[in-house]
Protein backbone atom coordinates (compact mmCIF):
# COMPACT_ATOMS: atom_id res chain seq x y z
CA UNK A 1 0.00 0.00 0.00
CA UNK A 2 1.78 3.18 -1.08
CA UNK A 3 -0.63 5.50 0.75
CA UNK A 4 -2.91 4.78 3.67
CA UNK A 5 -4.13 8.11 5.01
CA UNK A 6 -7.12 8.92 7.19
CA UNK A 7 -6.72 12.15 9.12
CA UNK A 8 -8.81 14.91 10.60
CA UNK A 9 -7.81 18.25 12.07
CA UNK A 10 -9.87 21.16 13.29
CA UNK A 11 -8.51 24.60 12.43
CA UNK A 12 -10.64 27.33 13.96
CA UNK A 13 -14.22 26.39 13.24
CA UNK A 14 -13.35 24.37 10.13
CA UNK A 15 -12.42 20.75 9.90
CA UNK A 16 -9.94 19.47 7.38
CA UNK A 17 -10.35 15.78 6.79
CA UNK A 18 -9.23 13.33 4.15
CA UNK A 19 -9.10 9.57 3.72
CA UNK A 20 -7.63 7.49 0.91
CA UNK A 21 -5.91 4.12 0.49
CA UNK A 22 -4.17 3.23 -2.70
CA UNK A 23 -1.32 1.36 -4.36
CA UNK A 24 -1.01 4.02 -7.02
CA UNK A 25 2.44 5.63 -6.76
CA UNK A 26 1.18 9.12 -7.58
CA UNK A 27 -1.79 10.63 -5.84
CA UNK A 28 -3.06 14.08 -6.80
CA UNK A 29 -5.01 16.06 -4.23
CA UNK A 30 -7.27 18.33 -6.23
CA UNK A 31 -9.47 21.07 -4.85
CA UNK A 32 -10.00 24.82 -4.86
CA UNK A 33 -7.53 27.15 -3.15
CA UNK A 34 -7.98 27.54 0.58
CA UNK A 35 -9.58 24.14 1.09
CA UNK A 36 -6.65 22.90 3.19
CA UNK A 37 -4.52 20.97 0.72
CA UNK A 38 -1.29 22.43 2.07
CA UNK A 39 -2.41 21.60 5.62
CA UNK A 40 -2.72 17.96 4.54
CA UNK A 41 0.85 17.98 3.18
CA UNK A 42 2.08 19.64 6.40
CA UNK A 43 0.47 16.84 8.40
CA UNK A 44 2.04 14.17 6.22
CA UNK A 45 5.45 15.88 6.56
CA UNK A 46 5.05 16.21 10.33
CA UNK A 47 5.05 20.01 10.43
CA UNK A 48 1.49 19.93 11.79
CA UNK A 49 -0.24 17.14 13.70
CA UNK A 50 -3.71 15.80 12.94
CA UNK A 51 -6.18 15.68 15.81
CA UNK A 52 -6.73 12.02 15.07
CA UNK A 53 -6.28 9.41 12.40
CA UNK A 54 -3.32 7.64 10.84
CA UNK A 55 -0.77 8.15 8.07
CA UNK A 56 1.20 5.28 6.59
CA UNK A 57 3.31 5.44 3.46
CA UNK A 58 4.78 2.26 1.91
CA UNK A 59 3.77 0.46 5.08
CA UNK A 60 5.77 2.91 7.20
CA UNK A 61 3.57 4.30 9.99
CA UNK A 62 4.29 8.02 10.40
CA UNK A 63 1.34 8.93 12.58
CA UNK A 64 -1.29 6.95 14.43
CA UNK A 65 -3.30 8.67 17.11
CA UNK A 66 -4.66 5.36 18.47
CA UNK A 67 -1.22 3.83 18.86
CA UNK A 68 0.31 7.11 20.06
CA UNK A 69 2.78 7.24 17.17
CA UNK A 70 3.91 10.64 15.89
CA UNK A 71 7.31 10.56 14.21
CA UNK A 72 9.28 13.82 14.20
CA UNK A 73 9.68 15.86 11.02
CA UNK A 74 13.31 14.85 10.60
CA UNK A 75 12.54 11.14 11.04
CA UNK A 76 9.88 11.05 8.34
CA UNK A 77 12.28 11.72 5.46
CA UNK A 78 9.73 13.58 3.38
CA UNK A 79 10.95 15.22 0.20
CA UNK A 80 8.77 18.28 0.60
CA UNK A 81 8.75 20.81 -2.26
CA UNK A 82 6.96 23.81 -0.81
CA UNK A 83 4.73 26.06 -2.86
CA UNK A 84 6.88 29.02 -1.76
CA UNK A 85 10.02 26.87 -2.34
CA UNK A 86 11.75 27.96 0.87
CA UNK A 87 15.28 27.94 -0.48
CA UNK A 88 17.58 29.13 2.30
CA UNK A 89 18.37 32.75 1.39
CA UNK A 90 21.77 32.79 3.11
CA UNK A 91 23.15 29.78 1.25
CA UNK A 92 24.19 29.40 -2.35
CA UNK A 93 22.34 26.91 -4.56
CA UNK A 94 25.04 24.28 -3.99
CA UNK A 95 24.74 24.47 -0.21
CA UNK A 96 20.96 24.44 -0.46
CA UNK A 97 21.09 21.28 -2.57
CA UNK A 98 23.49 19.54 -0.20
CA UNK A 99 21.64 20.52 2.98
CA UNK A 100 19.74 17.26 3.38
CA UNK A 101 22.50 15.05 2.05
CA UNK A 102 23.93 12.32 4.23
CA UNK A 103 26.77 9.95 3.50
CA UNK A 104 25.99 6.69 1.79
CA UNK A 105 23.00 7.94 -0.16
CA UNK A 106 21.88 6.17 -3.26
CA UNK A 107 20.75 9.29 -5.13
CA UNK A 108 23.43 10.44 -7.53
CA UNK A 109 24.10 14.18 -7.39
CA UNK A 110 25.29 14.56 -10.99
CA UNK A 111 22.32 12.61 -12.25
CA UNK A 112 19.85 14.89 -10.44
CA UNK A 113 21.67 18.07 -11.55
CA UNK A 114 21.64 16.74 -15.08
CA UNK A 115 17.99 15.84 -15.53
CA UNK A 116 16.79 18.97 -13.70
CA UNK A 117 19.21 21.09 -15.75
CA UNK A 118 20.49 23.04 -12.74
CA UNK A 119 24.20 22.24 -12.91
CA UNK A 120 25.06 25.78 -14.03
CA UNK A 121 23.25 27.39 -11.08
CA UNK A 122 25.37 25.98 -8.27
CA UNK A 123 27.19 29.20 -7.38
CA UNK A 124 24.15 31.47 -7.58
CA UNK A 125 22.19 32.88 -4.65
CA UNK A 126 18.52 31.87 -4.45
CA UNK A 127 17.47 35.50 -4.89
CA UNK A 128 19.08 35.54 -8.33
CA UNK A 129 17.07 32.60 -9.69
CA UNK A 130 14.02 32.81 -11.90
CA UNK A 131 10.82 31.15 -10.74
CA UNK A 132 11.40 28.04 -12.84
CA UNK A 133 15.04 27.73 -11.76
CA UNK A 134 14.12 28.12 -8.09
CA UNK A 135 11.44 25.46 -8.49
CA UNK A 136 13.87 23.01 -10.03
CA UNK A 137 16.45 23.70 -7.31
CA UNK A 138 13.76 23.10 -4.68
CA UNK A 139 12.88 19.78 -6.31
CA UNK A 140 16.56 18.90 -6.51
CA UNK A 141 17.10 19.70 -2.83
CA UNK A 142 14.21 17.45 -1.86
CA UNK A 143 15.43 14.57 -4.08
CA UNK A 144 19.02 14.79 -2.84
CA UNK A 145 17.93 14.36 0.76
CA UNK A 146 17.09 10.75 -0.12
CA UNK A 147 13.38 10.99 0.66
CA UNK A 148 11.07 8.02 1.25
CA UNK A 149 8.25 9.90 -0.47
CA UNK A 150 7.72 13.20 -2.25
CA UNK A 151 5.27 15.97 -1.39
CA UNK A 152 4.77 18.48 -4.19
CA UNK A 153 2.70 21.54 -3.36
CA UNK A 154 1.40 23.29 -6.50
CA UNK A 155 4.79 22.92 -8.21
CA UNK A 156 3.53 24.61 -11.37
CA UNK A 157 1.98 27.67 -9.80
CA UNK A 158 3.48 31.02 -10.81
CA UNK A 159 5.30 29.50 -13.80
CA UNK A 160 4.68 30.28 -17.45
CA UNK A 161 3.48 27.54 -19.78
CA UNK A 162 6.91 26.67 -21.12
CA UNK A 163 8.35 26.27 -17.60
CA UNK A 164 5.33 24.24 -16.56
CA UNK A 165 6.05 21.56 -19.15
CA UNK A 166 9.72 21.51 -18.02
CA UNK A 167 8.69 20.76 -14.46
CA UNK A 168 6.13 18.15 -15.57
CA UNK A 169 8.87 16.45 -17.61
CA UNK A 170 11.10 16.48 -14.55
CA UNK A 171 8.37 14.84 -12.47
CA UNK A 172 7.98 12.15 -15.16
CA UNK A 173 11.74 11.58 -14.95
CA UNK A 174 11.57 11.20 -11.18
CA UNK A 175 8.84 8.59 -11.49
CA UNK A 176 10.83 6.64 -14.01
CA UNK A 177 14.03 6.70 -11.97
CA UNK A 178 12.90 6.23 -8.41
CA UNK A 179 9.71 4.43 -7.51
CA UNK A 180 8.90 6.46 -4.38
CA UNK A 181 5.29 7.49 -3.68
CA UNK A 182 4.39 11.03 -4.66
CA UNK A 183 1.61 13.16 -3.19
CA UNK A 184 0.88 16.01 -5.55
CA UNK A 185 -1.28 19.00 -4.67
CA UNK A 186 -2.94 21.09 -7.35
CA UNK A 187 -6.08 23.09 -8.03
CA UNK A 188 -5.91 22.16 -11.72
CA UNK A 189 -7.59 18.90 -12.73
CA UNK A 190 -5.82 19.00 -16.10
CA UNK A 191 -2.42 18.75 -14.43
CA UNK A 192 -3.50 15.73 -12.44
CA UNK A 193 -4.79 14.02 -15.57
CA UNK A 194 -1.65 14.84 -17.52
CA UNK A 195 0.36 13.01 -14.81
CA UNK A 196 -2.11 10.09 -14.91
CA UNK A 197 -2.35 10.28 -11.17
CA UNK A 198 -4.90 8.77 -8.90
CA UNK A 199 -7.13 11.75 -8.18
CA UNK A 200 -8.48 12.55 -4.74
CA UNK A 201 -10.89 15.45 -4.84
CA UNK A 202 -11.18 17.65 -1.80
CA UNK A 203 -14.41 19.42 -1.03
CA UNK A 204 -15.65 21.17 2.07
CA UNK A 205 -15.98 18.70 4.93
CA UNK A 206 -14.25 16.25 2.53
CA UNK B 1 40.52 51.80 29.07
CA UNK B 2 37.12 52.70 27.66
CA UNK B 3 37.63 50.37 24.71
CA UNK B 4 38.66 47.47 26.88
CA UNK B 5 35.76 48.00 29.27
CA UNK B 6 33.23 48.26 26.44
CA UNK B 7 34.55 45.26 24.52
CA UNK B 8 34.51 43.06 27.60
CA UNK B 9 31.08 44.36 28.57
CA UNK B 10 29.59 43.51 25.16
CA UNK B 11 31.40 40.19 24.79
CA UNK B 12 30.20 38.92 28.14
CA UNK B 13 26.64 40.17 27.95
CA UNK B 14 26.06 38.96 24.37
CA UNK B 15 25.43 35.24 25.09
CA UNK B 16 23.11 36.08 27.98
CA UNK B 17 21.29 38.67 25.92
CA UNK B 18 20.85 36.17 23.09
CA UNK B 19 19.42 33.60 25.47
CA UNK B 20 16.98 36.08 27.04
CA UNK B 21 15.99 37.39 23.61
CA UNK B 22 15.36 33.84 22.37
CA UNK B 23 13.31 33.09 25.48
CA UNK B 24 11.21 36.22 25.05
CA UNK B 25 10.75 35.69 21.32
CA UNK B 26 10.02 31.96 21.23
CA UNK B 27 8.95 30.59 24.60
CA UNK B 28 5.74 30.96 26.48
CA UNK B 29 6.15 30.79 30.22
CA UNK B 30 4.56 32.28 33.31
CA UNK B 31 6.24 35.48 34.43
CA UNK B 32 7.32 36.41 30.90
CA UNK B 33 6.01 39.94 31.42
CA UNK B 34 8.10 40.28 34.56
CA UNK B 35 11.27 39.07 32.80
CA UNK B 36 10.57 41.50 29.97
CA UNK B 37 10.15 44.36 32.44
CA UNK B 38 13.28 43.41 34.43
CA UNK B 39 15.35 43.35 31.24
CA UNK B 40 14.23 46.86 30.39
CA UNK B 41 14.75 48.18 33.91
CA UNK B 42 18.24 49.65 33.32
CA UNK B 43 16.75 51.68 30.47
CA UNK B 44 14.30 53.55 32.68
CA UNK B 45 15.97 53.48 36.10
CA UNK B 46 18.27 56.40 36.90
CA UNK B 47 21.77 54.97 36.26
CA UNK B 48 22.71 55.98 39.79
CA UNK B 49 20.11 53.55 41.10
CA UNK B 50 21.46 50.75 38.90
CA UNK B 51 24.96 51.49 40.23
CA UNK B 52 23.64 51.48 43.79
CA UNK B 53 21.90 48.12 43.23
CA UNK B 54 25.15 46.70 41.85
CA UNK B 55 26.91 48.02 44.92
CA UNK B 56 24.37 46.27 47.15
CA UNK B 57 24.84 42.99 45.26
CA UNK B 58 28.56 43.05 44.55
CA UNK B 59 29.86 45.15 47.45
CA UNK B 60 31.91 43.49 50.15
CA UNK B 61 28.77 42.89 52.20
CA UNK B 62 26.53 42.08 49.24
CA UNK B 63 25.61 38.42 48.68
CA UNK B 64 27.47 38.06 45.38
CA UNK B 65 30.39 40.28 46.34
CA UNK B 66 31.03 38.37 49.56
CA UNK B 67 30.91 35.03 47.76
CA UNK B 68 33.33 36.25 45.08
CA UNK B 69 35.76 37.45 47.74
CA UNK B 70 35.49 34.40 50.02
CA UNK B 71 35.61 31.76 47.29
CA UNK B 72 37.65 33.31 44.51
CA UNK B 73 39.39 36.11 46.32
CA UNK B 74 38.35 38.71 43.77
CA UNK B 75 36.26 41.83 44.00
CA UNK B 76 34.80 43.98 41.28
CA UNK B 77 34.81 47.09 43.43
CA UNK B 78 37.11 49.85 42.16
CA UNK B 79 38.26 47.52 39.38
CA UNK B 80 37.86 47.83 35.62
CA UNK B 81 35.99 44.53 35.66
CA UNK B 82 33.36 46.28 37.78
CA UNK B 83 33.17 49.07 35.25
CA UNK B 84 32.66 46.45 32.55
CA UNK B 85 29.88 44.83 34.58
CA UNK B 86 28.10 48.16 35.01
CA UNK B 87 28.48 48.97 31.30
CA UNK B 88 27.28 45.48 30.35
CA UNK B 89 24.17 45.72 32.51
CA UNK B 90 23.33 49.12 31.05
CA UNK B 91 23.69 47.70 27.52
CA UNK B 92 21.40 44.70 28.14
CA UNK B 93 18.02 46.33 27.30
CA UNK B 94 19.21 47.65 23.95
CA UNK B 95 20.94 44.42 22.98
CA UNK B 96 18.06 42.15 24.00
CA UNK B 97 15.62 44.32 22.08
CA UNK B 98 17.66 44.28 18.86
CA UNK B 99 18.30 40.53 19.01
CA UNK B 100 14.70 39.75 19.91
CA UNK B 101 13.42 41.68 16.90
CA UNK B 102 15.76 39.77 14.61
CA UNK B 103 14.72 36.42 16.08
CA UNK B 104 11.06 37.31 15.65
CA UNK B 105 11.80 38.23 12.04
CA UNK B 106 13.23 34.78 11.22
CA UNK B 107 11.04 32.99 8.74
CA UNK B 108 9.83 29.97 10.71
CA UNK B 109 8.98 28.27 7.43
CA UNK B 110 12.72 28.06 6.69
CA UNK B 111 13.19 26.19 9.94
CA UNK B 112 10.48 23.66 9.12
CA UNK B 113 11.91 23.26 5.62
CA UNK B 114 15.29 22.41 7.14
CA UNK B 115 13.63 19.89 9.44
CA UNK B 116 11.98 18.09 6.51
CA UNK B 117 15.48 17.70 5.06
CA UNK B 118 16.41 15.68 8.12
CA UNK B 119 18.12 18.38 10.19
CA UNK B 120 18.05 18.02 13.97
CA UNK B 121 16.82 20.93 16.07
CA UNK B 122 20.38 21.82 16.97
CA UNK B 123 21.44 21.82 13.32
CA UNK B 124 18.42 23.93 12.37
CA UNK B 125 19.43 26.42 15.05
CA UNK B 126 23.06 26.73 13.98
CA UNK B 127 22.59 26.59 10.21
CA UNK B 128 19.28 28.42 9.78
CA UNK B 129 18.08 30.39 12.82
CA UNK B 130 21.40 31.84 13.95
CA UNK B 131 22.65 32.97 10.51
CA UNK B 132 19.26 34.52 9.72
CA UNK B 133 19.38 36.45 13.01
CA UNK B 134 22.96 37.60 12.40
CA UNK B 135 22.24 41.14 11.18
CA UNK B 136 20.23 41.80 14.33
CA UNK B 137 22.97 40.36 16.51
CA UNK B 138 25.52 42.65 14.87
CA UNK B 139 23.20 45.60 15.35
CA UNK B 140 22.92 44.62 19.01
CA UNK B 141 26.70 44.56 19.33
CA UNK B 142 26.97 48.06 17.84
CA UNK B 143 24.26 49.44 20.09
CA UNK B 144 25.67 47.73 23.16
CA UNK B 145 29.17 48.94 22.38
CA UNK B 146 28.02 52.51 21.84
CA UNK B 147 26.01 52.41 25.05
CA UNK B 148 28.97 51.00 26.99
CA UNK B 149 31.35 53.67 25.69
CA UNK B 150 29.10 56.39 27.03
CA UNK B 151 28.23 54.72 30.33
CA UNK B 152 28.78 57.08 33.26
CA UNK B 153 26.19 57.09 36.05
CA UNK B 154 26.12 53.43 37.06
CA UNK B 155 29.88 53.12 36.65
CA UNK B 156 30.85 56.04 38.86
CA UNK B 157 28.36 54.95 41.51
CA UNK B 158 29.53 51.35 41.48
CA UNK B 159 33.31 51.53 41.04
CA UNK B 160 33.90 55.31 41.44
CA UNK B 161 36.85 56.98 39.73
CA UNK B 162 40.15 55.16 40.08
CA UNK B 163 42.84 56.47 37.69
CA UNK B 164 44.18 53.77 35.34
CA UNK B 165 41.59 51.30 36.62
CA UNK B 166 38.03 52.50 36.24
CA UNK B 167 38.65 55.85 34.58
CA UNK B 168 36.71 55.38 31.36
CA UNK B 169 36.46 58.25 28.89
CA UNK B 170 33.29 59.84 30.25
CA UNK B 171 34.63 59.64 33.78
CA UNK B 172 37.99 61.09 32.73
CA UNK B 173 36.18 63.98 31.04
CA UNK B 174 34.12 64.60 34.13
CA UNK B 175 37.24 64.48 36.31
CA UNK B 176 39.07 66.91 34.04
CA UNK B 177 36.16 69.31 34.20
CA UNK B 178 36.51 69.43 37.96
CA UNK B 179 40.12 70.56 37.68
CA UNK B 180 40.83 74.31 37.50
CA UNK B 181 43.06 74.07 34.40
CA UNK B 182 41.49 71.01 32.83
CA UNK B 183 39.88 72.71 29.86
CA UNK B 184 42.37 71.63 27.20
CA UNK B 185 42.28 68.12 28.65
CA UNK B 186 38.48 68.09 28.35
CA UNK B 187 38.69 69.21 24.74
CA UNK B 188 41.24 66.55 23.86
CA UNK B 189 39.26 63.79 25.55
CA UNK B 190 35.97 64.93 24.07
CA UNK B 191 37.47 64.86 20.56
CA UNK B 192 38.97 61.44 21.23
CA UNK B 193 35.60 60.23 22.43
CA UNK B 194 33.88 61.52 19.31
CA UNK B 195 36.45 59.91 17.02
CA UNK B 196 36.18 56.62 18.89
CA UNK B 197 32.39 56.51 18.82
CA UNK B 198 32.14 57.60 15.22
CA UNK B 199 34.81 55.09 14.16
CA UNK B 200 33.10 52.24 15.99
CA UNK B 201 29.72 53.06 14.51
CA UNK B 202 31.08 53.37 10.99
CA UNK B 203 33.12 50.19 11.21
CA UNK B 204 30.10 48.22 12.36
CA UNK B 205 27.89 49.79 9.77
CA UNK B 206 30.32 48.81 7.01
CA UNK B 207 30.46 45.29 8.43
CA UNK B 208 26.68 44.92 8.50
CA UNK B 209 26.37 46.31 5.01
CA UNK B 210 28.93 43.95 3.61
CA UNK B 211 27.09 40.99 5.09
CA UNK B 212 23.70 42.30 4.12
CA UNK B 213 24.72 42.90 0.54
CA UNK B 214 26.30 39.58 -0.22
CA UNK B 215 24.16 37.22 1.78
CA UNK B 216 20.85 38.62 2.84
CA UNK B 217 18.13 38.89 0.31
CA UNK B 218 14.43 38.35 0.42
CA UNK B 219 13.35 35.76 -2.15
Amino acid sequence: MSFDVDIRRAIGDRTIAIAFRTDHPLVALVGPSGIGKTSILDMVAGIASPDRGHIAINGDILFDSDAGINRSIAQRHAGYVFQDRRLFPHMRVRTNLLYGRRTGMAVDMDDVLDFLGIGHLLDRWPSNLSGGEAQRVAIGRALLSGPRFLLLDEPLSSLDRHRKSDILDAIDQIRRRSPIPILYVTHDMGEAERLSAMIVTMTDEG
Amino acid sequence: MSLKVSLVAVAFSLPGCFFIAWMLARWRFPGKLLVDALVHLPLVLPPVVTGWLLLLLFGMNGPVGRWLWDVLGVTLLFRWTGAALAAGIMAVPLMVRAIRLSIEAIDRRMESAAATLGASRLRVFFTISLPLALPGILAAVILGFARSLGEFGATITFVSDVPDETRTLPIAIYAAMQMPDGESMVTRLAILSMILSLGALMASEIMVRRIARSRYHVI
